[in-house]
């Protein structure tokens, strides 16, 4: 089957294939996402801006869809999303930049 | 998303949803996974009539740009006072505890005072479906006083706490408006919890998706309200918005129709069906016409034709043995939590 794109939204629906290979173990993740988004020590409304956040932060196309449907739903607001975001690119950029510390040990290591 | 903005309405535009009958036909002309009486089973029947929602007519100082009724400054089709006292007489004929008053703004229908008080009279406890911006008007501003005077229910359209969400969907400065006619309410005892004078807030989506926990949210907005705005209230319904009408018209505009209709047929909810408000209420439109529902009477589907269809033949016996009067738009209740003029129905 020829597919234009890797990415294709209509996948998303399909998730659940997954499931048709280790049923088991797909039971055991699909039970234990539910329960983590569940409401608890932090609100479902929260767990799904942190959501939001990592699914920029892993690149994931479909998260970035799901979870910025999810966060509307929960009552978020776009500004309250965008900050997520913007939360996740520090995440990101600050944890390439902090590593200039290992780059730093090492060439002070092999510097003269 | 684009910017800001309300159009006139459907009326004004002359735009093809005017009609009801284009609705129901733009409705009826996309494939969908199954019919509503399928999903439902059995007929949805009347179960009793604890409310009486008088509908007084569709003018209104604002166009939301997801009005269910086209709603706006230019429509004329007000509730006349002969009327109104038909609605009356049917009521002092019941015991019906309720009578919850819509519009367009209500507040803007001439005898609306004194519909209130006719009503108040009868010892019935009165809802109204305000817009807080009504409030902010120099002819009304009075009316907080009134609704605390007659012991008024204030049940209060605001799409968000955070204002962009709000201006978004019901124009430029609505927010800051809004916001100023609930400190004023506040001001005269609403919404402390202790005055006995109810204030509840309605939440509805901006957008093509589903509203989401009632409770949960309810808490957060409360927060928020208080931290924000300083604002206090009773209560937090959320509410599906339907697709129909000027929300409809949005729907089909930014290609979500289809996507949004699937959706809510996906997230049929039993349960919720067995709460949906046209099974306890009798809607009232401004000619006396009675209908199950605000969105049948929009939809211009009075109620079964076993029934009476006017208020001046208005039998309740009659009308609490009805059939229900359904169509697709009907999904739009039974999603999810469900949604009614009372919020989640589970
Ligand atoms: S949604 Fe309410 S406030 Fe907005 S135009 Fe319609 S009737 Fe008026
Ligand atoms: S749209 Fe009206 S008739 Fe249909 S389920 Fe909702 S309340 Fe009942």
């Amino acid at each position: 089957m020829h597919r234009p794109h890797y990415y294709d939204e209509h996948d998303l629906g399909r998730f659940g294939e997954v499931g048709e290979n280790a049923p088991e173990l797909a039971k055991k993740f699909f039970d234990w996402y539910g329960a983590v988004f569940a409401d608890g020590a932090l609100s479902a409304r929260e767990k799904s801006l942190i959501a939001l956040a990592v699914a920029h932060a892993v690149q994931c196309p479909y998260c970035i869809d799901a979870y910025s449907k999810d966060a509307l739903e929960k009552g978020s607001d776009l500004d309250q999303m965008t900050e997520a975001v913007h939360v996740a690119a520090a995440i990101r950029g600050g944890a390439s930049l902090v590593h200039g510390v290992q780059m730093r040990n090492k060439a002070n290591g092999i510097s003269m | 998303m684009s910017s800001p903005k309300s159009l006139p309405t459907l009326r004004a535009r002359g735009a093809p949803l005017a009609s009801s009958e284009a609705q129901r036909a733009l409705l009826r002309s996309l494939p969908i996974a199954r019919e509503f009486d399928d999903a439902l089973g059995s007929p949805l029947r009347a179960a009793r009539i604890d409310v009486m929602q008088i509908n007084v007519g569709k003018l209104c100082n604002q166009t939301c740009r997801h009005c269910h009724v086209d709603a706006g400054p230019d429509r004329r089709e007000v509730m006349s006072r002969e009327t109104m006292q038909l609605c009356l007489d049917a009521l002092a004929r019941t015991d019906i505890p309720t009578v919850d008053i819509t519009g367009g703004a209500p507040e803007l229908t001439p005898h609306f005072r004194w519909l209130v008080e006719q009503v108040r009279a009868l010892g019935r406890h009165v809802i109204d479906r305000c817009n807080l911006t009504i409030l902010e008007t120099p002819t009304h501003r009075d009316l907080p006083e009134f609704f605390a005077q007659h012991r008024v229910e204030v049940v209060c359209s605001l799409p968000h706490y955070a204002r962009l969400s709000t201006d978004r969907q019901r124009g430029d400065g609505v927010h800051e408006r809004s916001i100023r006619a609930l400190r004023r309410l506040n001001e005269v005892g609403y919404g402390d919890g202790r005055s006995g004078l109810r204030l509840v807030l309605v939440t509805n989506p901006v957008g093509a998706f589903l509203p989401g926990a009632q409770a949960s949210l309810e808490a957060e907005w409360k927060r928020e309200m208080k931290q924000r705005h300083d604002v206090s209230f009773d209560a937090l319904y959320t509410i599906t918005n339907m697709p129909i009408s000027r929300y409809l018209e949005w729907l089909e505009s930014s290609g979500n129709l289809k996507r949004y209709l699937d959706a809510l047929v996906a997230a049929f909810n039993p349960a919720a069906a067995r709460g949906v408000m046209c099974r306890s209420t009798i809607s009232i439109g401004w000619d006396g016409t009675l209908y199950d529902c605000d969105f049948n009477q929009m939809l211009e589907m009075p109620v079964h034709a076993s029934a009476p269809r006017h208020v001046r033949d208005f039998d309740r016996a009659a009308l609490e043995a009805r059939t229900i009067e359904i169509d697709r738009h009907c999904f739009g209740c039974t999603a999810g939590a469900g949604s009614s003029c009372g919020g989640a129905t589970t």
